[in-house]
């Protein structure tokens, strides 16, 4: 709690910077429309204020800084028009309106979950399997751990397109991909939960004459649950950025990155913000629930975060 | 059918092969560690092999292992200008300049105990985002030439590597820190002789995570625009022309290029840290 004040400060300070950078960032665009609603601009060209930079034209132009966080179209939004543009989105439409956020959200967030959970799954059975199974170990742990220095989120888009052209559309082929990307993580982080009994735990095991089966269950499973949360927040923050990925160049209709997209090309530049940080808020609320139940979870087991 | 049962054969073979030499009596051998994947690896491509031709797979969906390296062989050329394009150009410079802005700015937090518990939340939390998502708006900003795919690598790169810092910076005990000042030691030779240092396992663990975040930045930026060359641009231009075999390629060159970027990450890590008890 004592944190909060730190952060706070912290947040606003980016704030801040934000809200300076906007007028040398939108100060051309705003002294060209301004010069065509008969306004005196100070380099009368545009291509002579081309050559100055947007701090020299905000000071050359003190009046016209005001209109640089009202731009239409600006190069970079002010904070209080994304905020609007959220608000409105989120809130002022039907949720089965096509320009609700909410509706995108769901678009993007149904796959995710559902290859989140698909993956989790395979990612604990492989898991224990490479627990239990030599071979396996040998062979695919070396492989699972290289496969994450691959940078596979850059295929995502390639992977719906082979899905589209093979027939498969809908939620499915994004959840692939939101499977796969949390797939690894989960492994990695089960084998050393699995394996994070020491010794002398195991040893007591066997004095009690447990077989293989029962340690599983009653010592191995239960010690591996900080490992798997801690990876489960990795696996879903990775499955949601790998969904966004997937819709961002493959002209999907729908979901935050298709709305991030199309904000881009219309030259609604306004719209890909605010479904940019309607992304990050969504990326946060999923880390936040996981965190959540990993706390009650934990101090129901009388554990400590790993 | 032929090539269908052969698939088989080499999978159960391949198989029993790593079944017996995992629990056999050398398993734990150096070369066993390298051989037993190897040959895991190299059953997978053969019954992929296989089965491509067994069941007559169109090569649009997945084209034949045999063929990709055909198609490597053939376009090193311009292989190698994409992988200078996008890795040399994109991702490595946006990852120094992402890499040194994020020390920078630990630095600088880490002079009042105040930033630094707001720097470590707000930046842990932006490492969880998909901030990937800027690249339109930073093609758009910065042109479509590797400047764009820099800023966007700088910007994925930033947050791992700060949080990282930061948490590194703040690792050193106070025992150690009264010890420095009984020397006489001010801020900045602390600084350099005892708190970087001892963050180093700390950052090297942040530019680790930030290899394989840099790739996919430079790649996915260029989706949204670029130059007539680029592995991204590859990747998309020759999906559309249907040539699976040259995106499998640039596949390829992009898994080799993220595992040779984190070893080489490592390989600096092993020689900065080697008094720290994981390298011992």
């Amino acid at each position: 709690m004592k944190s909060i004040l730190p952060v706070l400060t912290v947040i606003a300070a980016v704030l801040l910077i934000w809200v300076v950078a906007v007028v040398p960032m939108n100060v051309h665009l705003t002294a060209d429309q301004a010069q065509r609603d008969g306004a005196l601009v100070m380099p009368d060209t545009p291509i002579a204020r081309k050559e100055v930079s947007g701090f020299v034209l905000a000071l050359k132009n003190p009046h016209l800084v005001p209109l640089t966080y009202f731009g239409k179209r600006p190069n970079l939004p002010s904070p209080h028009q994304v905020a609007a543009e959220m608000f409105n989105t989120i809130f002022g439409k039907k949720i089965t309106s096509k320009r609700s956020l909410v509706y995108h959200g769901w678009v993007t967030l149904a796959p995710t979950l559902l290859g989140f959970v698909i993956g989790t799954f395979l990612g604990v059975l492989l898991a224990v399997g490479i627990v239990f199974s030599r071979v396996m170990d040998k062979s695919v742990m070396p492989w699972a751990i290289v496969s994450q220095t691959i940078p596979i989120l850059a295929l995502a888009p390639m992977i719906i397109v082979v899905l589209g052209a093979a027939g498969v559309h809908g939620v499915l082929p994004k959840s692939v991909i939101a499977a796969y990307l949390s797939f690894f993580p989960v492994v990695v982080g089960m084998v050393k939960g699995l394996r994070s009994p020491d010794h002398m735990q195991l040893d007591l095991l066997r004095t009690y004459s447990t077989n293989n089966n029962q340690g599983f269950w009653k010592l191995r499973l239960p010690s591996s649950t900080p490992y798997l949360f801690a990876s489960l927040k990795i696996g879903i923050s990775a499955s949601l950025i790998g969904t966004i990925v997937a819709e961002l160049p493959t002209g999907a209709k729908a979901g935050f990155g298709a709305r991030m997209l199309v904000g881009d090309q219309y030259g609604q530049p306004i719209l890909s913000w605010a479904a940019l940080f309607a992304a990050a808020l969504t990326a946060a609320a999923l880390v936040g629930i996981i965190s959540l139940i990993e706390r009650g979870t934990l101090r129901k087991m009388g554990m400590k975060m790993a | 059918m032929m090539y269908v049962i052969a698939g088989f054969a080499i999978w159960a073979l391949g198989w029993l092969l790593n079944v017996y030499l995992a629990n056999g009596k050398l398993s734990d051998h150096w070369a066993m560690n390298i051989g037993i994947p190897l040959i895991f690896g190299l059953t997978i491509l053969l019954v992929w092999e296989c089965f491509v031709i067994g069941f007559e797979v169109n090569p649009v969906f997945l084209p034949r292992p045999s063929d990709i390296i055909v198609r490597m062989a053939n376009e090193v050329p311009r292989l190698w200008a994409d992988f200078f394009q996008t890795i040399i150009k994109g991702a490595l410079t946006g990852y120094i300049i992402g890499g040194l802005a994020a020390f920078a700015i630990a630095v600088l937090a880490d002079r009042s105990e105040f930033l630094t518990r707001g720097v470590l939340p707000v930046g842990s939390f932006m490492a969880a985002l998909p901030i990937v998502g800027i690249a339109p708006i930073f093609v758009k900003w910065f042109g479509s030439d590797w400047e764009s795919k820099a800023a966007v690598v700088a910007v994925m790169v930033f947050f791992p590597i700060l949080v990282n810092a930061v948490a590194g910076l703040r690792d050193t005990t106070l025992m150690q820190r009264d010890l420095m000042r009984t020397y006489g030691a001010g801020y900045w030779p602390t600084l350099f002789k005892l708190r970087i240092p001892a963050a180093m396992p700390f950052i090297f663990n942040g530019l680790k995570i930030a290899t394989t975040l840099a790739l996919i930045g430079a790649i996915v930026a260029e989706f949204f625009g670029s130059p007539t060359v680029g592995m991204g641009f590859r990747i998309s231009t020759s999906f559309g022309q249907l040539a699976l075999d040259m995106v499998w390629a640039e596949i390829v060159i992009a898994a080799i290029a993220g595992s040779a970027f984190y070893g080489i990450v490592t390989l600096i890590e092993k020689g900065v840290t080697f008094w720290h008890p994981s390298q011992r």
